[in-house]
C-alpha cells in the first residue's frame, strides 16, 4: 500500500485539527498568563480554518480513505460542521467565566480541540475500530474537562461519575461491537450490514450485540434508564463544561446513531426500533417530569436534555431517511438552543458567584431586556412553541413517527412537551414577572453579545425560514444514508 | 405585497418599531408609534372590505408562496366572507385598545403596545391561514403575547392566570398538531386546509380527528367543561388584554369550528352534534347562574363571555343557515360588547382599583355620561332588540327551533339569565345612592375615554339596526360552507 493509496487528503481537516492542538499545547507553554488570548485566539481561527476546509470539501459522493477504515460524506460534513460551530461558541461564551475562575488555560482549548478530533473521527468512522477510537478520544477530553476545576469538590465528584459510569458505557459498547464482529465476521460497518441482511435466521448473538450497542448509545445520549450520570455531571461540571457536553458532544452521538445503528444494523431495524421506543418514552416522561422539581437551572437543563433526547430518539426510531434527517436537524436545533441557553447563564454568573439558581434569572428583564428577550426565544424554542425554530424541530421528529405509524408515541410525545412547557415557562414567569433581586450589572464582551444575539434571534429567524436548513439535512441524509 | 400580507405584517413591524423605542424614558414617542401603527393597520384592513367581491364563493385576495419545501409547507393567505369580518374587528379593536391604553399604562409602555401590535398581526395571520402549519404558527404564537400581557401588566394573581392560560390553550392545540400532522400524510403529504375539506375520510377517523380539533378550540372557545382558565385569565390580564381576549382569541375558537371541525369532519359533526348541543346549552344556562352569583364586575363579564360563546356553539351544530349565521353575528357582536364592557370596567378600575361589586354604588350620580354608555352595552348584552347582541341572539334561536323546540326554549333562557346577571349588576354599581367617599370623588370620562366608548356604541347600535353589511358578506361563505357539510365523506372513501 503507498501513501497515495490512504487518500488521506480526506482526512485533511481532522489532520489540521490535531497539528493545531499540538501547536496550541506547546504554544501555549510560551504565553504569560495576561497574554492568553493569544492563544485563544489561535484556537479560535484554526477551528474556522477547519470549518472553512470542510466546508469545500468534496462531499457529493462517498469518498473513502485509510483502506476504507474513513469516510467522508454530506452527512459527515454536516455534522462536522455544527460540532466546529459549537465548540466555536463554547470558547467565546465560556472565556469571561472561565477567566474570573482561572481555568482559563491552554489546556481547556486542547481539551476541545482533541474533544472534537474525536467527534469528527466518530462522525466518520467507516469501521468499528476507528469509531470507538473516536468515541473514547471524546469521551477522555470530557471527563479531563469535567475536572478542570481541580479545587472544586462537586466536579471532581462529577468527573469521578463520569469516568466511571462512561467507562462502563464504552465497555458495553465494546462488548457489543465485538458480539457483532462475532456473528458477521467483520469490523466494517458497510460489511456488517451485509452480512445481516444476508442472514436468513436471525442469531441470538447478533441480537445480544444490538441491545449492547443501543445501551452505549442510550448512555451517550444520556437516555433513560441510562441517564443517572447527567444531571449530576451537568450540575458537577464548571457550567462552561456542561455547555459543552449539553452542545457540542451531541454530534457525536448523533454519529454514533448514524453510523453504528443506521448504516450498520439497518437491516435490523425491527428489532432496535422496540428499544428506541422503550427509551424515548421513558425518557421523555422521567425528564419532563423530573425537570419540574429542580431548582437548580443546570440541573433543570439535565433533565431537559434527557426529555429532547426522548424526542431525537422518536424521530430516529421511524428507520426512515425521514426519520433520520428530521433527527439531524433536531439536534442542531437543540444544540443552539442549548448553547444560547448556558451562554445566558455565564452571562449571569461572574467571579465568585454562580448564577446557577432559577432565582438568579429574576427579573432579568428590568436588568437586561435584551438578554431576558433572548433567553425567552429560547425557552420557547426548547418548549417547541412557533413562531421559534424549536417548534420545527418538535414537528419533523412527529411527522416522522407517524408515517410509520406511531401515532399512540406521536399523541404521547405532544402530552409530554405540554409537561416541558411548565418548566421553560417557570423561566420566562421569573425573568418577566418578577422583581428583580440581584441587581449587580452584567456586563458582557462585544464579540460575545454579538455571538449570543445571533445565536438567540436563530431562534427567531430559523423558526421563520426554517426551509435550507432542513433541506440541507435531507439532502444530507439522502446522500449518505438513503 | 399583497393585502392580506399587509395586514398580518404591518401590526408586527409597527410593533418591532415600537419595540426598539426602549425604556420608559420614551413612553410618549412608543405611544405616538403604536397609534399610528394601529391605525395604519386599520387603514390596510380597509380593502379587504370594500374590494370583497360579495357574490365569489371560494378564497379571495389569495397568495401563495412556497414556505418549507422540505415539508410541502406554503405561506398560503386567502379570506372568505367569515374570515374576512372577524379581521376587520380585529384592527379594530387593537386601535381601540392602544388609545384606551394611553394614560392608564405606566410602565413598560413599549413593551405593552408593542405585544397588543405584534399581538394583532398572529390574530390576522390565523384567520387568514390556509396552510395547516401556518395557522398552526399564528395560532400558537399569540399565546406568547398574550402571556407577558397577562403575566407582566395583570392584577394580584395575574402570575397563576398567566400559567394557566397558556398550559390549557396549549393542550388543546398540541393535540390538534397531531391531527394535523395525520391529515398531511392522508392528503398526500400536503398542509392545504382546502384540500383536507374535499378529503374522504371513514366515520372513525373523523371521530378521532374532530375530538383532536375539539380540544383545541373548546378551550379557546372555550366551552364548558374546559372553561376554567377563562375567568382566572379575563379577570387578571390589563383591561386591554380582557378586551383582546375577549373580544378577538375566542373567535379564533369558533372560527376554527368553521375552517376545521365542520369541513374536514362533517360525518363526525353530523353523528357529534347532540353532544355539542348538550355542551353549549351546558355553557349557556349554568355558565349564566354561575355568572348571576359573582363579586367581582370582570369575573361576572368573563362568566357572560362563556355563556355568549355558547350561543356560538350552539348555531354551528344545529347545521342550517339562520344557526351558522346567527353564531358569526354573534360572535362580531360579542366582540363589540364584551370589548365595551371589560373597557367599561376599566374605566372604573383605573379611578378606584376595585373591580368589586361591593365597592361601588351610585355611580350614576358622579358619572352620568359613563352610566349611560354602560346602560346601552348592558343592554346589548342581555339581547334587547336594537342592539347587535339581539341578531345573533335571536338567529341562533330561530335556527334550533327549527330543529328542536325544546333546544331552543332552552337557549332563549340566556335571555332572561342574560339580563338578569347584566342588569342586576349595573343596578348595584350604577344606581343607589353614592355607596362612599370615593365614589362621591369620580369623575366622568375623559375626551379620550369618550371617544373609544362611543365608537364602540355606534358600532353595537349599528349592527342591532343594521346588520346588512354583515350579513352580505357572510351569505355566501355560510351557504356554500353548508352545503359542503352536507354532503357526506364516507361514499367518498372507497378509494
Amino acid at each position: 500500500m503507498n501513501v497515495n493509496s490512504l487518500n488521506w487528503f480526506v482526512a485533511a481537516p481532522e489532520i489540521f485539527l490535531l497539528v493545531m492542538a499540538c501547536v496550541v499545547l506547546l504554544g501555549d507553554l510560551y504565553v504569560r498568563e495576561g497574554e492568553r488570548r493569544l492563544t485563544y485566539a489561535l484556537t479560535q481561527i484554526s477551528l474556522l480554518c477547519c470549518a472553512v476546509m470542510v466546508l469545500w470539501s468534496e462531499s457529493g459522493t462517498r469518498q473513502l480513505a485509510f483502506g476504507g477504515l474513513y469516510v467522508h460524506d454530506a452527512l459527515a460534513r454536516l455534522l462536522k460542521i455544527g460540532a466546529i460551530v459549537a465548540v466555536v461558541l463554547v470558547l467565546a461564551y465560556s472565556r469571561d467565566y472561565l477567566r474570573a475562575r482561572g481555568l482559563w488555560r491552554g489546556e481547556f482549548f486542547v481539551l476541545a480541540m482533541l474533544a472534537l478530533l474525536g467527534m469528527f473521527v466518530m462522525i466518520s468512522a467507516a469501521n468499528f475500530i476507528p469509531f470507538y477510537l473516536g468515541l473514547e478520544l471524546l469521551a477522555l477530553s470530557q471527563y479531563a474537562m469535567v475536572a478542570l476545576q481541580r479545587e472544586s469538590k462537586a466536579a471532581t465528584e462529577a468527573a469521578m461519575k463520569y469516568f466511571v459510569l462512561g467507562a462502563l458505557a464504552s465497555g458495553l459498547l465494546l462488548y457489543g461491537l465485538s458480539m457483532l464482529y462475532g456473528a458477521t465476521g467483520s469490523l466494517d460497518i458497510k460489511e456488517v450490514a451485509a452480512a445481516i441482511s444476508q442472514q436468513h435466521t436471525r442469531q441470538p448473538i447478533l441480537v445480544f450485540g444490538v441491545v449492547f450497542v443501543v445501551a452505549g448509545l442510550a448512555f451517550k445520549l444520556g437516555a433513560v434508564p441510562f441517564h443517572m450520570w447527567v444531571p449530576d455531571v451537568y450540575e458537577g461540571a464548571p457550567t462552561a463544561m456542561t455547555m459543552f457536553l449539553a452542545s457540542a458532544s451531541k454530534f457525536g452521538a448523533l454519529a454514533f446513531v448514524y453510523r453504528l445503528l443506521v448504516s450498520g444494523l439497518q437491516p435490523l431495524v425491527p428489532d432496535w426500533q422496540d428499544m428506541l421506543v422503550l427509551l424515548a418514552v421513558l425518557s421523555m416522561v422521567l425528564g419532563n417530569v423530573a425537570a419540574i422539581a429542580q431548582t437548580n437551572i443546570k440541573r433543570m437543563l439535565a433533565y431537559s436534555t434527557i426529555a429532547h433526547m426522548g424526542f431525537l430518539l422518536t424521530g430516529v426510531l421511524a428507520g426512515t431517511s425521514n426519520g433520520y434527517s428530521s433527527s439531524a436537524f433536531y439536534i442542531i436545533v437543540y444544540a443552539l438552543m442549548a448553547l444560547g441557553g448556558f451562554g445566558i447563564i455565564l452571562l449571569l454568573s461572574r467571579a465568585g458567584f454562580e448564577a446557577d439558581n432559577l432565582d438568579d434569572l429574576r427579573g432579568l428583564n428590568q436588568r437586561a431586556p435584551w438578554y431576558a428577550f433572548l433567553m425567552l426565544l429560547i425557552m420557547f424554542s426548547l418548549a417547541g412553541i412557533p413562531p421559534t425554530v424549536g417548534f420545527y424541530a418538535k414537528l419533523s421528529v412527529l411527522q416522522a413517527a407517524l408515517e410509520v405509524g406511531y401515532l399512540w408515541l406521536v399523541v404521547f410525545a405532544v402530552l409530554m412537551s405540554l409537561i416541558g412547557a411548565f418548566y421553560y415557562l417557570r423561566i420566562v414567569r421569573l425573568m418577566y414577572f418578577e422583581e428583580p433581586r440581584d441587581t449587580a450589572p452584567i456586563v458582557a464582551a462585544g464579540d460575545t453579545r454579538v455571538l449570543l444575539s445571533v445565536n438567540g434571534l436563530a431562534m427567531l429567524v430559523l423558526g421563520i425560514l426554517p426551509g435550507p436548513l432542513m433541506a440541507w439535512c435531507v439532502q444530507a441524509v439522502r446522500q449518505s444514508l438513503g | 405585497m399583497s393585502i392580506l400580507s399587509l395586514n398580518v405584517w404591518v401590526p408586527v413591524i409597527a410593533g418591532l418599531i415600537v419595540l426598539a423605542t426602549g425604556g420608559d424614558r420614551n413612553a410618549s414617542r412608543a405611544r405616538a408609534l403604536a397609534l399610528l401603527g394601529a391605525i395604519a393597520a386599520l387603514l390596510v384592513s380597509v380593502p379587504l372590505y370594500t374590494q370583497f367581491d360579495r357574490a365569489a364563493s371560494g378564497m379571495q385576495f389569495v397568495e401563495r408562496v412556497p414556505w418549507i419545501s422540505t415539508f410541502n409547507i406554503y405561506y398560503y393567505l386567502g379570506v372568505d366572507g367569515i374570515s374576512v369580518l372577524f379581521i376587520l374587528l380585529n384592527n379594530f379593536m387593537t386601535l381601540l385598545v392602544v388609545i384606551a391604553a394611553w394614560i392608564v399604562i405606566e410602565k413598560k409602555v413599549a413593551q405593552y403596545m408593542a405585544a397588543f401590535l405584534i399581538m394583532a398581526g398572529l390574530v390576522n395571520g390565523a384567520f387568514a391561514a390556509l396552510d395547516a402549519i401556518l395557522f398552526y404558527v399564528f395560532f400558537e404564537s399569540m399565546l406568547i403575547p398574550m402571556y407577558l400581557i397577562i403575566g407582566i401588566w395583570g392584577g394580584p394573581k395575574r402570575v397563576y392566570a398567566a400559567v394557566k392560560f397558556f398550559l390549557y390553550t396549549l393542550l388543546g392545540s398540541l393535540l390538534m398538531l397531531a391531527a394535523l400532522i395525520y391529515l398531511y400524510f392522508q392528503a398526500d403529504k400536503s398542509f392545504d386546509i382546502l384540500q383536507f375539506h374535499q378529503l374522504a375520510l371513514p366515520l372513525d377517523a373523523q371521530i378521532w380527528l374532530f375530538f383532536g380539533f375539539l380540544l383545541a378550540f373548546a378551550v379557546k372557545v372555550p366551552m364548558w367543561p374546559v372553561h376554567t382558565w377563562l375567568p382566572d385569565a379575563h379577570t387578571e390580564a390589563p383591561t386591554g388584554g380582557s378586551v383582546i381576549l375577549a373580544a378577538i382569541t375566542l373567535k379564533i375558537g369558533g372560527y376554527g369550528f368553521l375552517r376545521f371541525t365542520l369541513p374536514i369532519a362533517p360525518d363526525a359533526s353530523h353523528h357529534l352534534a347532540g353532544f355539542m348541543i348538550a355542551l353549549s346549552l351546558i355553557a349557556v344556562i349554568y355558565i349564566g347562574l354561575v355568572a348571576l352569583v359573582q363579586t367581582d364586575m370582570k369575573r361576572l363579564i368573563a362568566y357572560s363571555s362563556i355563556s355568549h360563546m355558547g350561543f356560538v356553539t350552539l348555531g354551528t351544530f344545529i347545521f342550517n343557515a339562520h344557526g351558522m349565521q346567527g353564531a358569526i353575528v354573534q360572535m362580531l357582536s360579542h366582540g363589540f360588547v364584551s370589548g365595551a364592557l371589560f373597557l367599561c370596567v376599566g374605566v372604573l378600575y383605573d379611578r378606584m382599583h376595585s373591580r368589586n361589586i361591593a365597592d361601588y354604588g351610585g355611580v350614576v350620580n358622579t358619572m352620568p355620561i359613563f352610566a349611560a354608555f354602560f346602560m346601552l352595552f348592558a343592554m346589548a348584552n342581555s339581547g334587547l332588540p336594537g342592539t347587535s347582541g339581539f341578531v345573533g341572539e335571536f338567529l341562533v334561536v330561530l335556527g334550533s327551533m327549527q330543529v328542536n323546540f325544546w333546544v331552543a326554549v332552552l337557549a332563549a333562557t340566556t335571555l332572561i339569565f342574560g339580563a338578569a346577571y347584566t342588569l342586576w349588576m349595573y343596578k348595584r354599581v350604577i344606581f343607589g345612592a353614592v355607596a362612599n367617599t370615593h365614589v362621591a370623588a369620580l369623575k366622568d370620562l375623559d375626551r379620550r375615554e369618550f371617544v373609544v366608548l362611543a365608537v364602540l356604541a355606534a358600532a353595537v347600535l349599528w349592527m342591532g339596526l343594521y346588520p346588512k353589511p354583515v350579513t352580505d358578506i357572510l351569505n355566501t361563505s355560510v351557504s356554500d360552507l353548508l352545503q359542503h357539510v352536507t354532503q357526506t365523506k364516507l361514499g367518498l372513501a372507497a378509494r
